[in-house]
């Protein structure tokens, strides 16, 4: 167990973090989730509160909508990235376990009069199915059938007496789903997911934080701390697609002034060969300069290669660039290569 | 925990085992099972002497990257191939298949100055 943003977190069930991996690529992994932070937007003000506060496009989300979107500061430090729920009545918030403080406040200290934001984080677990059968999984547990609800959609579901909010989203490269539901009902639900797998034939397995992590790594989604902070910027992480710059949003200035400018430096894919890339090592060229670091690093199960996201130098960025990554002192032969290692499913 | 009985060990959980005149060396159950799965193996050239407690290679898992200390002094006469391919017989067979290197020993008595499997089992919290 590992602690994580004041929750006690397994790295990894005694399946072991590589085989947790390959499950959720090949069946259903189940994720207890619940130190992710839930906020609750409301009120007459809260659609062009939202549009002003996050990075995406949310005018034209409608029920049962659902978007990827970041939350910048005024010089364009991502302060977290979020998924934004359009709820018929609210926006749902869903923000990372060690950013929930620091959202919730940012929210409520720019919110107008109109608008209400609560942390519903305390009464609401979260568990997130994800696998190419948590579909089939969950349609045999709820009252309705999930696979009627489309990628990015969400639905309200029952799933044995408890009322879930079921999200068709998820963080791993997979189909599946995020399950929100009443605190209490946590071990009732995981339970019941577990043996209702059994009872199929649905291989059906909890998964860690290690597997979580090589999964979304793979998938080519950011960790905050890692590929986005505060002190990286949406344009050198390459995440201008999230960001909509027909609407006001805060950051948005700084962000056309960093565009103006050109960046320093940018997020790239790094397959390294002979050892394992770490967060923190160095990247050097081929004439032997510094030209970044690594911010995350592992070895990836399904695409069997060990890989690196790091900042470099722009003149470094491109796929096919011969690096070496410096692992404990020696430099090891390394290629810069395209993201994400391994395509969502779902944009196949 | 399996203890190989044959084989001695050194505090930081590398083994010895005689086999013929020479020592087959890896790393133990107690060891694998800390570092979980094991997803990268670095080990030194055939022909290459190496003295007792020097590195001789590196193992990498998916939580932290480890030096591998020879138990004794020798020379590589053999390299686990397959453990290169597939690190994962580290942690499915750490005694058998998923041996590291063999070593042809160049001060034989040096293996009686390394823990046996008991004195390995208090070491470890096993009896």
């Amino acid at each position: 167990m590992a602690p994580f943003a004041g929750y006690d977190m397994p790295i990894t069930y005694p399946t072991g973090a590589i085989e947790e991996h390959l499950i959720t690529r090949r069946s259903v992994g189940l994720f207890d989730i619940d130190h992710m932070g839930q906020l609750e937007i409301s009120g007459a003000g809260a659609d062009a509160f939202v549009a002003r506060m996050v990075t995406a496009k949310v005018s034209d989300m409608v029920p049962p909508m659902a978007r990827y979107s970041l939350l910048l500061d005024e010089k364009g430090g991502i302060i977290d990235d979020l998924f934004v729920y359009r709820l018929v009545h609210s926006w749902w918030i869903v923000v990372n376990a060690s950013n929930r403080a620091k959202d919730f406040e940012w929210f409520k200290a720019h919110a107008p009069k109109d608008v209400a934001v609560v942390d519903r984080s305390d009464d609401t677990y979260m568990i997130a199915v994800q696998g190419p059968r948590a579909i089939e999984l969950i349609d045999n547990v709820a009252n309705l059938a999930v696979s009627g609800i489309q990628r990015f959609n969400w639905g309200n579901i029952i799933i044995d007496g408890v009322p879930v909010l079921f999200g068709r989203t998820g963080y791993t490269g997979e189909d599946g789903g995020e399950l929100f539901f009443p605190a209490a009902e946590a071990q009732h639900v995981w339970e019941l997911l577990l043996a209702k797998g059994q009872a199929l034939g649905i291989e059906t397995k909890p998964i860690g934080l290690a597997a979580r992590d090589s999964l979304r790594f793979e998938a080519g989604m950011p960790l905050h701390g890692h590929e986005i902070s505060i002190d990286i910027n949406p344009i050198e992480a390459g995440f201008k697609w999230a960001c909509d710059f027909e609407k006001e949003f805060i950051g948005k200035e700084a962000l056309l002034a960093i565009i103006d400018k050109g960046v320093s430096r940018k997020l790239v894919g790094i397959e390294v060969f002979g050892g394992v890339p770490r967060e923190g090592y160095e990247v050097v060229s081929s004439d032997g300069k510094v030209i970044g670091h690594c911010v995350a690093g592992m070895f990836c199960p399904t695409v069997k290669k060990y890989a690196a996201n790091a900042f470099v130098l722009p003149d470094y960025a491109k796929a096919g660039t011969d690096v070496s990554v410096v692992i404990r002192g020696q430099p090891r032969k390394a290629v810069v290569v395209k993201r994400p290692l391994y395509l969502p499913a779902y944009r196949r | 925990m399996a203890i190989d009985k044959n084989a001695r060990y050194l505090e930081s959980h590398e083994y010895a085992r005689p086999e013929g005149g020479n020592f087959v060396i890896g790393i133990s159950d107690h060891a694998q099972a800390e570092l979980g799965d094991v997803v990268f193996v670095e080990l030194p050239a055939v022909g290459k002497t190496i003295a007792k407690g020097a590195t001789f290679g590196t193992i990498e898992s998916v939580k932290a990257a480890s030096d591998l200390y020879m138990p004794v002094s020798g020379t590589v006469i053999e390299v686990n191939e397959a453990v290169k391919n597939d690190p994962a017989l580290v942690n499915k067979d750490c005694f058998g298949a998923g041996w590291l290197i063999k070593v042809a020993p160049s001060n034989p008595a040096e293996f009686d100055t390394l823990l046996d499997a008991s004195a390995y089992g208090k070491a470890i919290g096993e009896e």
